[in-house]
């Protein structure tokens, strides 16, 4: 027979744990706004400014002799990493300058401005330093410079693009079942966000714009494993008129366990794919989904679901008509 | 549900073949795309910047300072239209002050005299509705209204908006002529909400000489040189009133100080409408030859022939690139500028004068360059990623699964063609993130397959026949299909929103990828299965 990693029939209690996961769930919830709160996200540039140069050469490079080098420039706090590529490719690093600000404006220049080069000025700076120590063999792979304006204007633009993602959903689900579910699905939503965030201040991965498209992923893959097990509730309490709430919801989840271990399994599959193989890029990117994934599936089981028991939901859905099949 | 006709079974089909169709350039070499006849789609996925290397510049467009020249040009305009010339048949207004505050943008004027309040007032209404920038359609640029013994002008929003995206569409225009100038190569210049504008080059990864070449203002000026005035007493800044003093530009051999000119310009450069480097042929070095547009000639001419003998000075954007000594009336609308320019020198400063001045500061607000290097090591690792990626889920499909496992997989491999067809067909281009959208869409794809299998396998454990089972399953998976699929949309259509480059590479290719893995995993695995199922009748399903 074919590979099964679930049995076709299951029987776990779901429910009955409840409390336990609640509390799991709750630990993890105040872990990760107190590691929020106290270690914070490391925001890379497009969040916080500055300048990053992504650099390689022929020879290895001493982390150290760049460090003092960029340091001796008067640019601030400045952090050098290597590379660490599975390609087994050159030496490479990469230099971090914090954003610069400008104490003295020229008389014709506004402040503004003034900021906005000072950013382009450091980039040629490090370039020019890095050159000097490394000789003319350096590569420069990668320049990246983001402004005060734009790094500002990023943060909101994530920070919104989460909140009305989140927003959609809730509409959605409200429009496609009934509202006990769309706050249900929202709260799950909300908790595989925070301990995303929680996650990425605890490893302090740095945090850019694509790491809000990874989050943005999630609450759609999160959703998707929510509402499949939603719809199968909905089905089993049209099917299980007298059935208790709490076996419904057991029962369910039980229905489409296969089915939500299959899907993860096989999306997991390709975001490994993608750490192992997909280059130094993505591996921020690849992560968050990784562990977006894990726990996006876990809140649809024991987050989302059990929520139901808690708002109680309409029984008798005997006038809504099913779904419409094409 | 397992069973379709003949014009649906063909449908399907024809859908994926156009797919294979759109996504078969991708795969040729420009020569022979070129070849085809005309009916074959041409059109390719463009790489994006960090898979191809090239330089990403987000400038932002000083349109304040834009409204605010307009502004003072319209306060010397009052300033002038108080003191008219003798003969003008119109009184002198002393005027007690005259200010405009860029924080309000208001022109405040307040006449010394009340009499004169009314008369001021209707001068200032006149200026201000024609002449001085007034715009077509009807649209009023300036409002004139009275307050406390103050005349106030200010601009009107619309005006404002308009001078503003006129400024942004001319900067872009400009900024196409210096980068582009032969309109050949493969550069994005576009507008990006009220003032901002994105410029892309790919192959292109020195930010710093592409800067270079976009931020000279280019601004091109003839001026009168004043050599009346000492060089100590201009030295020690004494220089009579409507007098500047301007620095020669530091071209090889140069070294000349700076020279006091009449501030006022006798011709500008928005009269020179074309400009080119060439060889000098009197001595050594570069010249550059321009022409005049007829209003230019014109001026030209007479300021010439009246200024024989006088030294002029051709000013570029605050220096003095040349300046000489006017030797007879040029008359023929060209001329040439001489100076011990290099060729590159030459060229560069040619091109400049054609593209015209900005009309406004650019602020690179962002910056993001990609070295070939890395480009190619992305498109490597993301390809790889892509195929080891592939080849897992399509072979835990077939072990979980057997025959429909290879159902879902062709699915799986007709919706990578669609994508790839999708994408070329909207021209769109592909980001590092964007193979990573399709190498998680693969991942969440077979979940449809799997919601149906799951189910299947449940109907048989209850007893149906495969045939029934197989319909039931494709029946009651569907809401759930639509639903998850719907949200995992919606989330792809706000990435989209969000940013530019990268993330909406990403935010494409999942939205193409979900919709089109609908189609692939709910229709086209139906119609295998059907096909099967209906042929074969068998009596036990392994599944």
């Amino acid at each position: 027979m074919y590979l099964k990693l679930v049995p076709s029939k299951t029987n776990i209690p779901f429910i009955k744990v409840r409390f336990i996961a609640m509390l799991f769930s709750a630990a993890l919830i105040v872990g990760s706004f107190a590691a929020l709160l106290t270690i914070g996200l490391n925001f890379g540039i497009d969040f916080r400014g500055g300048v990053t140069i992504e650099v390689t050469d022929s020879e290895p490079i001493e982390l150290d002799a760049v460090r003092s080098t960029v340091g001796e420039l008067g640019l601030g706090n400045v952090n050098v990493q290597a590379i660490r590529d599975f390609a087994g490719s050159e030496p490479a690093v990469v230099v971090y300058v914090e954003q610069q600000q400008v104490e003295a404006v020229e008389a014709d220049e506004d402040e503004a401005t003034a900021n906005e080069n000072a950013q382009q000025a450091a980039a040629v700076a490090v370039q020019n330093a890095l050159r000097a120590l490394l000789g003319d063999d350096m590569v420069v792979r990668k320049v990246d410079v983001v402004g005060p304006t734009v790094s500002g204007e990023l943060i909101q633009k994530g920070a919104t693009a989460v909140a009305l993602a989140i927003a959609m959903m809730l509409i959605y689900i409200w429009l496609r079942f009934e509202w006990q579910f769309s706050l249900g699905a929202i709260v799950a939503l909300v908790h595989d966000v925070i301990i995303t965030l929680g996650m990425f201040a605890v490893t302090q991965l740095k945090f850019e714009l694509a790491i809000i498209a990874a989050i943005l992923t999630i609450v759609g893959y999160s959703m998707n494993d929510t509402v499949v097990v939603y719809d199968r509730v909905r089905e089993n309490l049209r099917k299980y008129k007298s059935k208790p709430l709490a076996e419904v919801l057991d029962l369910s989840i039980n229905d489409t366990l296969a089915r939500t271990v299959m899907t993860s399994v096989t999306t997991l599959l390709a975001l490994i794919s993608l750490a192992i193989f997909g280059g130094e890029v993505l591996r921020g990117f690849t992560l968050a989904m990784i562990w977006g994934i894990v726990i996006g599936t876990y809140s649809s089981i024991f987050v989302a679901s059990p929520f139901l028991l808690a708002t109680g939901v309409k029984r008798d859905w005997s006038k809504q008509p099913a779904a419409a099949t094409p | 549900m397992l069973q379709f006709s003949k014009y649906q079974t063909a449908g399907i089909i024809g859908l994926v073949v156009l797919g294979i169709l759109f996504a078969i350039p991708n795969f040729l070499t420009e020569e022979t795309r070129d070849g085809l006849p005309g009916f074959v789609p041409k059109s390719t996925i463009n790489l994006g910047l960090d898979l191809q290397g090239g330089s990403y510049l987000l400038l932002g467009v000083d349109t304040e300072k834009v409204i605010d020249d307009r502004m003072r040009a319209i306060m010397s305009d009052v300033r002038r239209e108080m003191r008219p010339n003798r003969g003008a048949g119109r009184d002198r207004i002393s005027i007690d002050s005259l200010t405009y505050d860029d924080a309000s943008g208001e022109i405040s004027l307040r006449v010394a005299n009340a009499d004169d309040f009314d008369d001021a007032r209707d001068r200032v209404r006149d200026i201000t509705r024609s002449g001085a920038g007034a715009l077509g359609l009807g649209i009023r640029p300036y409002a004139v209204s009275t307050d406390n013994g103050r005349i106030v002008v200010s601009m009107t929003a619309e005006a404002e908006r308009q001078f503003s995206t006129e400024a942004v569409r001319d900067s872009i225009e400009v900024v196409r002529r210096r980068i582009d100038p032969a309109g050949n190569k493969e550069v994005v210049i576009a507008p990006q909400g009220a003032d901002r504008i994105v410029v892309q080059v790919p192959g292109d990864d020195d930010p710093e000489a592409l800067k270079a070449i976009i931020n000279r203002t280019g601004q091109l000026t003839f001026h009168a040189a004043d050599l009346t005035v000492s060089p100590s007493d201009a030295a020690a800044g004494l220089l009579p009133p409507g007098r500047i003093m301007v620095p020669f530009a530091e071209f090889e051999g140069t070294g000349r100080g700076p020279m006091v000119l009449v501030e006022a310009p006798e011709i500008t450069g928005d009269m020179v409408q074309n400009a080119s480097a060439g060889q000098n042929p009197d001595g050594a070095g570069f010249q550059i030859n321009f022409e005049f547009d007829s209003r230019g000639a014109r001026r030209f001419a007479d300021y010439t022939r009246n200024n024989i003998g006088q030294v002029f000075a051709i000013v570029l954007d605050d220096e003095i690139i040349s300046a000489p000594t006017i030797q007879s009336a040029i008359t023929q609308g060209s001329g040439r500028i001489t100076g011990d320019f290099s060729a590159l020198e030459a060229s560069e400063t040619a091109l400049l004068i054609r593209s015209g001045a900005l009309p406004a500061e650019l602020t690179t607000l962002e910056q993001r360059s990609v070295g070939p290097q890395l480009g190619q090591d992305s498109i490597e690792a993301g390809a790889k990623a892509l195929v080891i990626g592939f080849a897992a889920v399509i072979i835990y499909m077939v072990i979980s699964y057997g025959r429909f496992g290879i159902y879902a997989d062709i699915a799986l491999i007709a919706n990578v063609i669609l994508i790839a067809g999708a994408l070329s067909l909207m021209g769109s281009t592909l980001t590092l993130p964007g193979i990573a959208g399709i190498v998680l869409t693969i991942g969440m794809a077979v979940d449809a397959n799997v919601l149906i299998f799951e189910r299947i396998r449940e109907e048989l454990a209850a007893g149906k026949t495969p045939i029934n089972a197989a319909e039931t399953g494709y029946q009651k998976a569907w809401s759930a299909i639509l639903d998850a699929n719907v949200t995992t949309f919606l989330a792809a259509l706000i990435m989209f929103q969000l940013g530019a480059g990268p993330v909406r590479g990403f935010a494409i290719t999942l939205a193409v990828g979900v919709a089109t893995s609908v189609f692939t995993a709910y229709v086209l695995t139906r119609l295998l299965a059907g096909g099967y199922l209906l042929a074969k009748r068998p009596q036990q399903l392994a599944l």
